[in-house]
């Protein structure tokens, strides 16, 4: 040590030092960005829901009153609330009959990738039904209004005369077929893929120990799907079916298109005009809506992020719980 | 009493016959699951044809190169006139600032859930990254179109209030399929740089990201192509436009997607007294053509997205 000239080491020490602060701080600057980028998220989403209320706040708070005296589309003594109710009976609806039919179909195609397909061919047609959410909403809208739902209303009327009798069908089936059944396919079409996908996954993941017992024990194919496979993923295919119905629930152009508007509580879901959901009503006033007309619109939107991140979060609950007892991964 | 019964033989139906009984439900059920399943996947497959077939054959009526390059601009009524170069100009441009805005966010959140995030903030994030993928998208387009009419008064519509809408929708995306790429990095690339005494952040950079820049490309042209189709956001913020705007910043703006919209609501033309050169259906037809370009895109990104992960994805020995 006393070898070495002090000054020299002090030198040496201080470089060191000088650089190593250097780098240093270079690496908690680094550290500290990558966690605010990550607060940032929760700061987006926060923002969504406080911008909302702020901006929806003057429709909540002003009398019933002096809406319609603003809005040229509030009726007179009608309430936000008896505005904004029938608009989320017609989205539900919208969702719930989209998620009945795309359900089935969809955890039928995750069987067939997952257990029926030989390996090559489920491949290729998970990345077909993956091309199906590739599909922009509005090229759905499209096709749905112009292609679609003319070849509906005959199968609508035929629906008709076989069932009249139970509500859901009964009335006179709409001439144009712009009705909330035919909002309902299109939109299992679009979540479809979402739906498919998580479920096939969690199908994929059943031990095969599960699956080999049931066929040992002389199980036909579908008995070891209904003992082994479907017992484990009965939660996944849940959660995948409220993935799903969060979407349904939020898509916009597709309905806009499609569906003749309507503000009812009507379960006539062959008669057009009685049903509309929350997006498809903004998107529709929103761009000749006044100050007050926005705030309005924007409180309905409010109504539709809370029901949407409730069935989301819900969802992603769902999963996260499967994850911790599954033990996969 | 009992004991003096005799022993009778056992019940009539033994198992191996009971299964024989059965056996024929049985297979039916299972042949009928077999079909039914089959059937699944035909009927997944009748929207999916029936798109591309509709949207392909109706669309290249009008898909020409004079359709790619005029915009609307003095176009009316049943003129046999008008392209989507400005809506095209408008979509790339808007497409772009969303993932300007979103990736550096995207892929930061993404580095701090794999390499630094612990305890409680890394759980939250991660689960409402999850919740975020969920939000609709016209909420999106309120959010932004709340945040800018607050900063700079009522009625504002420009193109950068769309990209902050469409970047909403793309972060959480961009962070999810960062992060699952950066997890595939294998441990041992990180520890050799951290032994040769590289501070954490530049084996990050230089080690980490850069094996993983493959597949965050893919997850991030994968994003850009969920966004690029989306309307409802973009009809509420950046409105419509006949004419070219290549300024983000003032000024309506026109996009594919809501070009489609926009030409479906016009509607039929009412030609009268069979004028020349009107044509009823002018307007459906530039719809359809819109949206077979609109459907090319979105696939070239896919396709393009696909063969980058292909081709350049790091060996994971699976």
């Amino acid at each position: 040590m006393t070898s070495v000239e002090p000054s020299v080491l002090a030198d040496d020490v201080t470089a060191s030092r000088r650089t190593r602060s250097a780098g240093q701080l270079a690496g908690r600057a680094f550290a500290g960005l990558t966690t605010g980028a990550g607060a940032l998220i929760l700061a987006v989403l926060a923002a969504v829901a406080l911008f909302l209320v702020v901006r929806g706040l003057p429709a909540l708070t002003s009398s019933s009153a002096d809406l319609s005296a603003r809005i040229e589309w509030f009726k007179k003594g009608q309430t936000l609330l008896g505005y904004t109710g029938p608009l989320i009976f017609g989205t539900l609806l919208a969702g719930a009959l989209a998620l009945l039919i795309a359900t089935p179909v969809a955890v039928g195609i995750a069987l067939f990738i997952s257990h029926y397909a030989p390996r090559r061919l489920a491949q290729g047609l998970g990345y077909v039904v993956d091309l199906l959410a590739a599909i922009p909403s509005v090229v759905f809208g499209l096709w749905g209004v112009l292609w679609l739902v003319p070849k509906l209303v005959p199968g609508f009327s035929w629906l008709h005369e076989a069932l009249g009798g139970v509500p859901l069908f009964a009335g006179t089936p709409s001439p144009t077929g712009r009705t909330i059944l035919a909002v309902g396919l299109v939109l299992a079409a679009m979540i479809l893929p979402i739906i498919t996908a998580v479920s096939r996954e969690v199908f994929l993941q059943t031990p095969r120990l599960h699956e080999e017992a049931a066929l040992a024990m002389g199980a036909t194919r579908w008995e070891m799907i209904r003992m082994a496979v479907f017992p484990f993923g009965r939660s996944g295919v849940i959660s995948a079916a409220m993935l799903g119905l969060g979407r349904a629930l939020g898509e916009t152009m597709a309905v806009l298109m499609i569906l003749s508007p309507g503000f009812s509580y009507s379960l006539a879901l062959l008669q057009a005009s009685k049903h509309q959901t929350i997006a498809a009503n903004i998107a529709a006033q929103f761009p000749d809506a006044n100050p007050s007309g926005v705030s309005v619109l924007i409180a309905t939107g409010l109504a539709l992020f809370v029901i949407t991140m409730a069935v989301n979060v819900t969802a992603r609950w769902i999963v996260s719980r499967r994850k911790e007892f599954s033990g996969a991964n | 009493m009992a004991t003096e019964a005799p022993i009778r033989p056992a019940p009539a139906v033994n198992p191996g016959e009971m299964f024989e009984k059965t056996r024929g439900r049985r297979r039916f059920v299972d042949r009928l699951m077999t079909t039914l399943v089959t059937g699944a996947v035909a009927v997944a497959m009748i929207p999916l044809v029936s798109v591309a077939w509709t949207v392909g054959s109706r669309g290249l009526k009008r898909l020409n190169g004079t359709f790619l390059t005029t915009t609307m601009r003095g176009v009316f009524g049943g003129m046999d006139a008008g392209g989507i170069q400005h809506a095209i100009i408008g979509t790339l441009l808007i497409t772009l600032a969303a993932a300007v805005i979103s990736v550096p966010i995207g892929l930061l959140c993404a580095i701090y859930l794999v390499e630094y995030g612990r305890g409680r903030l890394a759980a939250a994030v991660t689960f409402f990254v999850d919740v975020m993928t969920g939000i609709p998208s016209i909420v999106a387009g309120l959010f932004a179109y709340a945040l800018f009419t607050l900063l700079l008064g009522p009625g504002a519509r420009a193109g950068i209030v769309g990209s902050v809408a469409l970047s909403v929708l793309m972060i959480p995306v961009v962070v999810r399929s960062s992060e699952e790429m950066l997890r595939l990095v294998p441990n041992e690339l990180r520890e050799a740089a951290l032994a040769l005494g590289v501070p954490k952040w530049l084996t990050i950079l230089k080690i980490v990201v850069r094996t993983a820049i493959a597949g965050i490309t893919t997850g991030v042209m994968l994003a850009v192509a969920r966004v690029i189709g989306e309307t409802a956001p973009l009809l509420i913020t950046v409105g419509v436009a006949d004419s070219m705007n290549t300024n983000l910043f003032a000024g309506r703006m026109m996009t594919l997607p809501v070009y489609v919209f926009g030409q479906y609501r016009q509607g039929l033309v009412p030609c009268a007294n069979r004028a020349v050169a009107c044509l009823p259906t002018i307007n459906l037809d530039r719809a359809w053509a819109a949206a077979l370009v609109l459907i090319i895109i979105v696939m070239a990104l896919n396709l393009i997205a696909r063969l980058i992960t292909r081709y350049f994805a790091p060996k994971t020995g699976r």
